[in-house]
């Protein structure tokens, strides 16, 4: 069945019957006539945001905490442009996004017309995918052929730019049917070398499990699968920042998240590994540290979806491309079929190990004094709210890093942060797409003052629509993480790390309609923090932490994951030259 | 199994100069990249090159089959092992690309380039020219008192040393048009 319809019908039409409920966006010029079908329509909710990136972060949210595409709605031009941090963020984190820019007319493009950019040219690098779509007819086809690229492989943001002329006119709609594109990445991995790393962790000695971002990508069933592997063989598993609630925080095999300012005894496992089995990771910079003194005793193993991956930063010995949840289905199913075998005296060994590691407790604290530490602060919000149903956004520094070591995620999709990028401004906006997928959960944005004042416009959107997103700011008055890598780089010049001129965020809440709450004193954290999880709406949590505090352990540049520093050491003259010039 | 060919153990090179470090030798490799032909799809090639710091040796484009909307891009490029492993990987996941072959690695293919010279000189040095264009059956499509501009079709290899005889001789111009390949047999 085709119909006849305007091109701004059909790409209401489309988002429909794509299953989307829920557009982030901002209007403008070039996307009039679409505005005007949104507005005939009760079947898809828009969300003005305050500012297209903010749109494009909240879709990061939605799609992160939802495992659906997000959906973003910009103008030409300037709405266009101020959309490309949050399509790189996308790209770079695999995210899946559908983002619609409207453009100039057909026949005013490369006339430098008001408002015109080369939206495809500027986004080609950003995206996955994009199209300018020049013929009403071909409209429908392109978008949903927009939504299985973003979902389908290895996720991520595609775009596509319509000129005002294709909205008006009149053309055929296509409806959705299965796809007939050419792009069909495979997802089954190849048996041989599953069976391989299936012999491979029979014998090992002392294997790990890296796990990524990518488990979360492939959806609850690839976590539930890698738990139940876990679990069958014993052996212990470490996260990336992206891959957090992959694996249960409160599982005994979990180490706690690995890489620059991962945990010892994550870090130590994979430098003295001897099978590495790496599931839906890419051996980021982060993780690695330094590439030749990464793991150098071990046999890696990497199953990713994206071939580019492999052997991309470090060599693998069983390289094996395929969709997270196919493979562990297929390797367990192997496994089992071979009787289950693991060489569990040299692992129990092997545990004995990590658990001296462990015994050093490197996320140890002591909250003394009347200045609330950001460590504590933390440890506090975990402990009050672990309960809930509750989801997490960060923005990016320090807080992000003691986010990510203090709180824990025994689900996936639990977890909101800007990775591959470091994108500060990202925690705000998402934590508001998060919201309004999930309305009666608690959404709590971890942030630091700095990061938190790049979309700060976005109370705006939080009070408009009634999402009671918690914004838990970290002030320490510095650009925290700058501040230390000056400290432990730069001879303690703490040159343009200060957050100057710090608005009142209590009287910034009130001015927004919001509720602010200030905290300084560690006594009153308790009844603050249960006062903001039981407002029922949006509230900035003014948190005064301690100014100066480092974020450990970290591994410094230029070193190995058997040289860390942890909390309490010498942190003069760590980095060398060589050290220095990495970031 | 290493379905990839490559050696055990980690890399020995850090992440932040991926291959100032590389010890491996540098390889040229011959791609022939089938793609859809649709707009952009050119600039997605070219912008992965240099947006990765990839080389270009030569490249060449254009329809090969109008009905089915496909063009071929011949990419000639060099680089360690790795590095040519990672554009092939990396060319393989743009949307429009349908298939990527290494002709260098896939078994004997057939290389060609077309390439016009112009030499300009007067007495034995536009004799000597022409009698080595003969050698090279290079043919002279245009032809002033003082100039002619050669036609030759070959191996790069060849119009390379095509070049190097008429420098001395009294080069001026030269256009090629970059290599296209195709493999041998079925
Ligand atoms: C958009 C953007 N600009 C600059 C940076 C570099 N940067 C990384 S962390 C940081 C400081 C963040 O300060 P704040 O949000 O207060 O967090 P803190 O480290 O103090 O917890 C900066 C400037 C970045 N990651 N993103
Ligand atoms: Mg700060």
């Amino acid at each position: 069945m085709t119909r006849k319809m305007t091109g701004a019908k059909m790409i209401v039409q489309a988002l429909i019957d794509q299953g989307v409920d829920t557009v982030f966006g901002y209007p403008g010029g070039a996307v009039l006539p679409i505005y005007d079908e949104v507005f005939q329509q009760n079947s898809i909710k828009h969300v003005l945001v305050r500012h297209e990136q903010g749109a494009v972060h909240a879709a990061e949210g939605y799609a992160r905490s939802t495992g659906k595409p997000g959906v973003v709605l910009v103008t030409s031009g300037p709405g266009a442009t101020n959309a490309v941090t949050g399509l790189t963020d996308a790209l770079l984190d695999s995210i899946p996004l559908v983002v619609l820019t409207g453009q100039v007319p057909t026949f005013m493009i490369g006339s430098d017309a008001f408002q015109e950019a080369d939206t495809v040219g500027i986004t080609r690098p950003c995206t996955k995918h994009n199209w300018l779509v020049k013929d009403t007819d071909k409209l429908a086809g392109v978008l949903h052929e927009a939504f299985h690229v973003a979902t389908s492989g290895r996720p991520g943001p595609v775009l596509v730019d319509i000129p005002k002329d294709v909205q008006f006119a009149t053309g055929q709609y296509e409806p959705k049917k299965p796809s007939v594109s050419h792009y069909q990445p495979p997802v089954k991995g190849d048996m041989t070398a599953i069976t391989e790393l299936v012999a491979a962790m029979e014998t090992a000695k002392r294997p790990v499990f890296y796990t990524g971002g990518g488990v979360i990508n492939s959806g609850p069933a690839a976590s539930q699968l890698l738990r139940e592997l876990v679990e069958a063989t014993g052996f212990p598993i470490t996260s990336t920042l992206m891959g957090l609630g992959c694996y249960p925080a409160s599982g005994d095999k979990w180490l706690g998240m690995l890489g620059m300012h991962g945990l010892y005894e994550a870090n130590m496992a994979m430098h003295d590994c001897d099978l590495m089995i790496n599931i839906g990771a890419r051996f980021d910079d982060r993780i690695t540290g330094v590439v030749d003194l990464f793991s150098p005793k071990s046999t890696k193993a990497h199953i990713d979806i994206d071939p580019s991956s492999i052997n991309k930063i470090i060599r693998v010995d069983i390289p094996i491309v395929g969709d997270v949840g196919h493979v562990l289905e297929d390797m367990l199913k192997v496994w089992k079929s071979r009787g289950r075998k693991t060489n569990s005296e040299a692992v129990a060994k092997w545990w004995k190990k990590i658990n001296e590691w462990r015994s050093i407790d490197c996320l140890k604290f002591e909250q003394n004094g009347k200045v609330i530490k950001p460590q504590y602060a933390l440890a506090r919000l975990e402990a009050l709210t672990k309960k809930y149903d509750r989801y997490i956004t960060t923005e990016v520094g320090q807080h992000q890093m003691w986010a990510a070591q203090y709180l824990g995620f025994e689900d996936p999709n639990r977890w909101m942060t800007s990775g591959g990028l470091g994108t500060m401004g990202y925690g705000f906006p998402a934590s508001i797409g998060v919201q309004m997928a999930h309305k009666d959960a608690l959404v709590i944005n971890v942030a630091g003052e700095a990061s938190w004042l790049m979309n700060m416009q976005e109370m705006g959107t939080a009070m408009q629509y009634n999402l009671p997103v918690k914004q838990f700011i970290l002030n320490n008055e510095r650009l925290g993480m700058v501040r230390q890598w000056q400290e432990l780089l730069h001879g303690e010049r703490y040159s343009q790390s200060w957050s100057e001129s710090l608005p009142d965020f209590v009287k910034l809440a009130e001015a927004f309609g919001a509720k602010g709450i200030l905290c300084s004193d560690p006594d009153d954290l308790d009844d603050a923090i249960m006062e903001m999880i039981t407002y029922d709406g949006p509230v900035i949590f003014d948190c005064l932490v301690e100014k100066h505090e480092n974020c450990f352990p970290m591994i410094p540049s230029g070193k190995a994951h058997n040289d860390m520093m942890l909390a309490g050491v010498d942190t003069q003259g760590v980095i060398d030259a060589k050290g220095s010039v990495l970031v | 199994m290493s379905a990839l060919k490559l050696k055990k153990g980690s890399t020995s090179h850090s992440a932040y100069n991926l291959r100032a470090n590389f010890s491996d030798v540098i390889e040229r490799h011959t791609l022939a990249v089938l793609v859809e032909n649709e707009p952009g799809v050119l600039a997605r090639v070219i912008g992965l090159f240099s947006g990765r710091g990839y080389n270009i040796d030569s490249l060449t484009v254009a329809e090969v089959d109008h009905t089915g909307h496909r063009s071929r891009i011949t990419i000639v490029t060099s680089g360690t092992p790795q590095v040519i492993e990672q554009i092939k990987a990396q060319l393989g996941r743009i949307v429009p690309v349908h298939d990527v072959h290494d002709l260098t690695v896939e078994g004997p293919s057939v290389e060609r380039e077309l390439a016009m010279f112009k030499v300009s000189g007067t007495g034995d040095k536009r004799v000597e020219a022409l009698r080595l264009a003969d050698i090279f059956r290079a043919s002279v499509v245009d032809s002033t008192l003082e100039t002619f501009i050669f036609e030759i079709t070959g191996a790069p290899e060849k119009i390379d040393a095509f070049a190097d005889l008429m420098r001395p001789l009294g080069l001026t111009d030269v256009a090629r048009t970059g290599v296209a390949a195709l493999p041998r047999g079925d």
